[in-house]
């Protein structure tokens, strides 16, 4: 019944771009986009509460790869490429950091973006002795959505799947009782590996899918870290421990800031703080608690009526 | 050579060192991750841009408005915004999660106050860009101060941490804030003194970068970067792990910019970061957590 | 007031739709009350400040100068217009500009739409201005691309030139110093890591061998260096008469302060992006005066000093005197197509800026192959003015001073 209902969504939401025009159109790439790097952060930030700023680090790198490879290899390889360069990585980057917990792990994977962004820099200044890249794929805006709206759904199934999996509940452990956590061992540590890569190739295909859009490719456009504090915010503004928790932290983030930047141009900056700010004195724990605990108050209103 | 790569970058990393002192302490004491950490060094900047040349106040003189300014400013946001963050969290984590969100906001308010001031534009002076001699070694004067501070403020709070009461209680607070109140301890004040005190911090570090250092509206965000950098690498809460860190991270720059390529250095401060934190997880003088 | 009232109406009809539906037939005089020029520009993030410097406030300027001559007039449907505006803030991100114009193109419908600040973003906006067919004046982008992009991109304009436009001059002007014997035959470069320097030193480095120089140093930085010791006090020991940093506005502020503080006077001390800002010379104090870099504008022209004066008056700032000028030039050309279409016919708007020759403060300009190829490529510092010495098409307009004055220490 729910799998039913979700496929309906799914072929409905197919055919925005036939319905709506190019604005409307970029306005849900952007929320796809954000969406899935908020969906696919919650996946392993969520249950472990480890807080991670490497998104935009796999993000980067995947519209590095197509930018580097898309003259020379057909599409779907070069998306195969990105995703098995964001898995190496993300391994690498899993063991190095299997024993760091807390503020640690939070600045060691913004560390980490930032020398990701710097080897490739250096790599394009004095191997290649050129910055920019250009991607020219004969991509609509169209083409971008489809394929983002792939993705998202593949990594809601995932973290459907997650949820209800052992693997799941291994690492609600590590987040809820880390002393349990490091008796049980190398179960968690291959559960936190996994969970890790998966989150990390999804952000990798993220940036591979989104790269054609800007025809043009430098580390200070695909590596900005803006990107990592806005996926953090709208995955803990939503929820990052429910299943659309993230995505409906990203929509109403993202159309807000859009309206914010339209109408207030030049004061954009002071309004979004204030409301930053009384979000989290108005909704401590998130979009979707603060609509249960409505929605509990209006049953019991009912029940006592 | 070696001997004036080596104080070169010691200078440099007194910045580092200086502009991390008050994070460490914010983030140590109070257990705020202050985001909007670097807008506060920035507005000191701007502070000491107007005083300097709107009034031609010296900025060393105007340090004198400024601390106590800053001091007031950071004792306020953790009064009305952060506090009552902190009364209502159980657990540090939900503090963490909390303080990120409402920091993200406080650095977005600081910056667009200061677009509105200010406009984006570019700020610079030069005050004290007068050559040193040091063993043979030229450095500027401004620059070899904001070592001269950075050591003065870790030698100085270290000593009021360790041997005076009240540096007894801070400590207390630090190392656990939920039996602190057993033994008299108002948790509440201290940390907020200590989140003004590392404001104090910020906001000098602001004033003598803003004497050699171009700065924007828009640059907080990558002294809030460098800062959690070096706090993060000496270990939260350790005033001299970060001047430790600080040292580290400018020796590291300027010796991979003078025996390898300069366009290798930031990589390699990152690279020596991140090798500190898997060998040693808890930064260079953090305290295993058990 | 009766604008407003009757936009609501017409939203409240349902009118709008169809309204859509009809843009692109021929408007009726009556209904035009302004022309609707469209923006979104860097207001936050990395590219704020330049594009605070550099193109909003000609933005700025063109919309008022334009305003308080009445408007752009129109002649085929008998009117003159006021500019109405629009505006966004891209908050520095490429996914951003790109939704923006697609915004102001399909959702506002403004007549046309002006650029960001910057190489990257003007070059991811490319596909998006031509699908809309709408020209794109891109006045603060540096690029060897530009012709080839010219060719893809039927509407875009690219009025800055190329990395290889300001290299060669640069050499050229030093080939003559050195023959005269004024400076030796070392030069050192330093480039920051990122688009600009990458594009110049990769033109440089070449040019500066051919011509027979030797490079004791040539090295990259990375964007966002805040030292520059080690660089000047290695640059400094190899004897080379010249230094030249391909640099950033904040890099080119404090490399100015550590060269001076070391006590490293080269005969021809060049920097990037940021020697042609107006608060180049209050930074740099005395020290300013000798000081080359890109850029550079005509001392002489009266047009330019009363567009200076305008600017300093609206914005309170002076703009800078490199891309500010062809900024706010690239707007005149607009308004002048404008005016001779008669119409907001973009695709004849753009036909004309491709062919049209146009009167500007910048003297007249002609596009070739839709670029400005007449472009003051070096400057320097002479009695408060950042005086071009080398032009891509004319003589300079002072003789270059070489060497320039020893750094004054400070006290």
């Amino acid at each position: 019944m729910k799998l039913a209902a979700a496929l309906i969504a799914l072929l409905a939401l197919a055919f925005v771009p036939s319905l709506v025009g190019p604005y409307p159109l970029g306005l849900m790439i952007g929320i796809l986009g954000y969406g899935i790097l908020a969906t696919a952060w919650a996946l392993f930030s969520g249950p472990t509460r480890y807080i991670s700023l490497a998104t935009v680090a796999f993000f980067g790198l995947g519209a590095y790869t197509v930018a580097v490879l898309s003259e020379t290899l057909p599409y779907p390889l070069v998306l195969l490429a990105a995703a098995a360069i964001g898995l190496v990585v993300a391994l690498l980057v899993g063991l190095a950091t299997l024993r760091l917990a807390g503020i640690y792990f939070v600045i060691f994977t913004f560390g980490l973006t930032e020398l990701v962004r710097q080897l490739v820099t250096y790599y394009e200044v004095n191997v290649t002795r050129t910055l920019g890249r250009y991607v020219f794929l004969p991509f609509g805006p169209e083409h971008i959505y489809w394929q983002l709206l792939a993705l998202l759904a593949a990594t809601l199934a995932i973290a459907f799947w997650v949820r209800q999996s052992k693997i799941g509940l291994a690492l609600r452990v590590i987040g809820d009782d880390p002393v349990v956590a490091s008796h049980l061992g190398i179960r968690i540590t291959r559960a936190k590996l996994t969970l890790f890569s998966i989150s990390a190739v999804i952000m990798t295909l993220a940036g591979a899918i989104q790269a054609p859009r800007w025809t043009y490719i430098e580390p200070s456009i695909v590596f900005n870290p803006t990107t990592s504090f806005l996926v953090v915010i709208m995955a803990l503004l939503g929820g990052p421990n429910r299943l659309f928790g993230p995505l409906l932290g990203a929509i109403p983030l993202f159309l807000l800031f859009e309206w914010l930047s339209a109408n207030f141009p030049n004061h954009y900056s002071i309004i979004l703080g204030l409301l930053f700010i009384a979000i989290v004195f108005v909704l401590p724990n998130g979009v979707l608690a603060a609509v249960d605990s409505v929605r509990a108050r209006l049953t019991r209103k009912e029940a006592s009526a | 050579m070696l001997s004036s790569a080596i104080l070169t970058g010691l200078v440099l990393g007194g910045t580092y060192a200086l502009v991390a002192m008050g994070l460490t302490l914010q983030y140590g004491v109070a257990r705020i991750m202050n985001l909007a950490y670097g807008d506060i060094v920035i507005a000191a900047s701007f502070a000491a841009f107007v005083l300097f040349s709107a009034l031609g106040i010296n900025p060393l003189l105007g340090m004198l408005l400024i601390l106590p300014l800053g001091f007031a400013l950071n004792w306020l946001i953790y009064a009305i915004l952060l506090q009552p963050l902190a009364r209502r969290s159980r657990d540090r984590g939900r503090l963490e999660g909390d303080s990120i969100l409402a920091t993200f906001g406080l650095l977005f308010v600081i910056q667009g106050v200061a677009l509105v001031i200010f406009g984006s534009g570019f700020q610079s002076y030069n005050f004290l860009a007068v050559p040193v001699n040091i063993l043979g070694t030229i450095v500027a004067a401004n620059r070899l101060l904001a070592l001269v501070l950075a050591v003065a403020f870790a030698i100085g709070l270290f000593v009021l941490l360790t041997r005076t009461r009240f540096g007894t209680v801070i400590r207390a607070v630090a190392a656990n804030p939920a039996s602190a109140p057993l033994v008299g301890v108002n948790v509440d004040s201290v940390a907020r003194f200590a989140f003004a005190l590392g404001g104090a911090l910020a906001a000098a570090g602001g004033v003598v970068i803003s004497m050699y250092l171009t700065f924007s509206a828009t640059m907080g965000v990558v002294f809030t970067m460098k800062a959690l950098i070096v706090v993060i690498m000496g270990g939260v809460g350790n005033l001299m792990g970060a001047l430790a860190a600080g040292l580290i991270l400018g020796l590291v720059e300027t010796l991979v910019s003078t025996y390898i390529d300069p366009g290798l250095t930031l990589a390699a401060t990152y690279l020596i970061f991140l090798a500190v934190l898997v060998v040693r997880p808890q930064g260079l003088f953090g305290k295993a957590t058990s | 007031m009766t604008n407003l009232s009757r936009r609501t109406v017409m939203q409240g009809l349902g009118v709008g739709a169809m309204a859509t539906a009809l843009a692109g037939l021929p408007v009726f005089a009556q209904d035009r009350t302004a022309i609707r020029i469209g923006y979104a520009i860097s207001k936050t993030g990395a590219n704020a400040a330049g594009a605070g410097i550099t193109t909003t406030p000609n933005y700025l300027l063109w919309v008022d100068d334009v305003n308080k001559a009445g408007g752009i007039k129109l002649s085929k449907l008998g009117v003159t217009l006021p500019l109405e505006v629009t505006e966004y803030d891209d908050r520095s991100a490429a996914e951003e500009t790109v939704r923006a114009i697609e915004r102001l193109a399909t959702q506002d419908n403004v007549d046309l739409i002006l650029p960001t600040w910057g190489t990257g973003a003007n070059l991811a906006a490319g596909p998006t201005f031509d699908r809309f067919g709408y020209p794109q004046l891109a006045a603060t982008a540096v690029t060897d691309m530009a012709p080839q992009l010219a060719a893809r991109w039927k509407h875009s304009f690219w009025m800055l030139g190329g990395g290889h436009d300001y290299a060669n001059a640069l050499v050229e002007l030093l080939v003559k110093q050195r023959d005269a014997g004024t400076i030796n035959n070392k030069v050192a470069i330093a480039s920051v890591a990122d688009g600009f320097g990458i594009d110049l030193s990769k033109a440089a480095t070449p040019a500066f061998t051919e011509a027979g120089f030797e490079l004791v140093y040539d090295k990259t930085y990375p964007l966002g260096t805040s030292d520059f010791a080690p660089i000047i006090n290695e640059v400094s020991g190899l004897g080379a008469d010249t230094f030249v940093a391909f640099s950033y506005p904040p890099d080119t502020f404090a490399l100015t302060q550590q060269a001076v503080v070391a006590d490293f006077s080269p005969k021809v001390f060049y920097l990037g992006v940021g020697t042609a800002f107006p608060i180049y010379p209050g930074i740099a104090g005395p020290n300013h005066n000798g000081v080359m870099g890109v850029g550079g504008i005509d001392p002489d022209s009266e047009a330019v000093a009363a567009y200076f004066e305008r600017h300093i008056a609206l914005n309170g700032q002076a703009p800078d005197s490199w891309a500010s000028a062809i900024t706010y030039a690239s707007l005149e050309m607009l308004q002048q197509a404008i005016e001779r279409v008669g119409d907001i016919d973009r695709e004849a708007i753009s036909a004309e800026l491709s062919s049209g020759e146009f009167d500007t403060i910048i003297g007249k300009v002609k596009l070739v192959d839709n670029q400005l190829r007449s472009l003051w490529t070096v400057g320097q510092w002479q009695d408060g003015k950042f005086v071009g010495l080398a032009h891509t098409e004319r003589d300079g307009s002072r003789d270059p001073v070489v060497p320039k004055p020893d750094w004054v220490p400070a006290t």
